[in-house]
């Protein structure tokens, strides 16, 4: 049980990375990712949301959408949950640690759009995992988010000394420099558990 | 403005992702195939101009405070339609697109065109609108898939297009070639449009 939600991390974190293997939240990821300091900030607000999120979510699947069945309503449901949760988290971390919430709090109402955090609600139905299941892989996800972005700001760092062609600077470069930090991640491909 | 100005200036001069850079998701994870990404291009348009003009209906009576979020529950509706669609009469496309059509509610332009667009136009303004940027997004994903389609399966549309002695460049149909190829065809776009200005481009 342990080792299987273990490997399920490690799965998660590494060798099907959100952003770079399965594309989620890419929007944070290229809009965000200018200072590591701020990347940093920004997914430890989105791996915290995730977690819940996933719990979250796991509950209003499990006991109103599934005993009503009313499971087209997925969609409108679980984006409603998120937005209520991210704005409760705001208010929270508001309340109680006003420097937290400083350093964060332009960050967090753009998680409602993030599409990594409805992407995980809905991969734990589809996937039909149990709760520790679900609330595992929230997690996981939100760290391999972190990886990713931190990753990314520190290459970008450096970008922004560095002399490229004029047409390229900016976004185009940075796109080209996620292919490679994706094609790095490809090989963890190789990774197989038995 | 003009009903027709509405609709070409969100393929070309406003083109929601070489020119805006939104909605990003969708568009790098499933140009793998022509197919793919004219189903997704066309159920977001869909779901654009549909969420356009219902919100340019209601747009008088929504409280401002809790405007973003009405905005999401109609988008929502709107998305969760198409996706029962998509399932009944075109279960192939709804198969490989799989968690992206849900995931169209979250998708940035639609959301943007909400607030910067639709809640303060007309319904057929908004409705030209969301066209426009609709057929902007489907055009971008085309042209990023036919890309990468073509060199990375040596296919268009699924037919083959080179002979078979061809060696498809798998690496453009996994992750990585979707970020290069949006990149160097943004930087491309940025080359002619700076040399269309008369600006020297390097």
């Amino acid at each position: 049980m342990i080792i299987d939600l273990v490997l399920l991390s490690i799965t998660t974190i590494l060798v099907n990375n959100f952003v770079l293997v399965k594309f989620l939240g890419c929007c944070p990821f290229l809009g965000v990712s200018k200072q590591v300091d701020t990347a940093v900030g920004m997914s430890l607000a989105v791996t915290f949301v995730m977690t819940v999120a996933s719990a979250a979510t796991y509950l209003v699947q499990t006991f109103i959408l599934n005993p009503l069945n009313i499971g087209y309503m997925q969609t409108v449901a679980f984006i409603l949950v998120i937005a209520v949760l991210v704005q409760f988290v705001e208010m929270v971390i508001q309340k109680f640690s006003p420097a937290l919430y400083n350093s964060l709090g332009i960050y967090l109402p753009l998680i409602t759009t993030n599409c990594a955090v409805l992407g995980v609600a809905i991969l734990n139905i589809t996937e039909q995992y149990d709760f520790i299941y679900s609330v595992v892989y929230g997690f996981s996800a939100g760290l391999s988010f972190m990886l990713a972005i931190v990753l990314f700001a520190g290459v970008r760092e450096r970008l922004e000394t560095s002399d490229i062609p004029e047409v390229m600077k900016g976004f185009p470069i940075a796109l080209v420099t996620a292919g490679l930090i994706a094609m790095a991640f490809l090989g963890f491909q190789g990774l197989k558990f038995n | 403005m003009s009903i027709r100005k509405e609709i070409t200036k969100g393929i070309f001069k406003e083109s929601p992702i070489f020119v805006q850079l939104l909605g990003m998701c969708p568009t790098l994870a499933v140009t793998t195939s022509v197919v793919n990404g004219l189903g997704m291009g066309l159920s977001a348009t869909v779901v654009l101009v549909a969420s356009n003009m219902a919100i340019s209906l209601i747009r008088n009576f929504i409280p401002n405070k809790i405007r973003i979020a009405s905005y999401i529950v109609v988008i929502a509706g709107f998305v969760s339609m198409i996706e029962m669609l998509l399932k009944a009469y075109l279960p192939a496309v709804s198969k490989s697109l799989g968690l992206f059509i849900p995931l169209i509610v979250v998708n940035c332009i639609i959301l943007a065109r909400a607030e910067a667009f639709a809640s303060q136009n007309t319904v057929g303004k908004s409705a030209a609108d969301g066209l426009g940027m609709g057929l902007g997004f489907t055009l971008a994903l085309v042209i990023i898939s036919t890309i990468r389609e073509i060199l990375g399966n040596g296919t268009f549309l699924g037919m083959p297009v080179f002979g078979s002695n061809f060696q498809p460049a798998t690496m453009l149909i996994l992750p990585p070639g979707a970020f290069m190829v949006l990149g160097l065809l943004i930087g491309l776009i940025n080359l002619i449009s700076s040399k269309k200005k008369g600006g020297n481009a390097e």
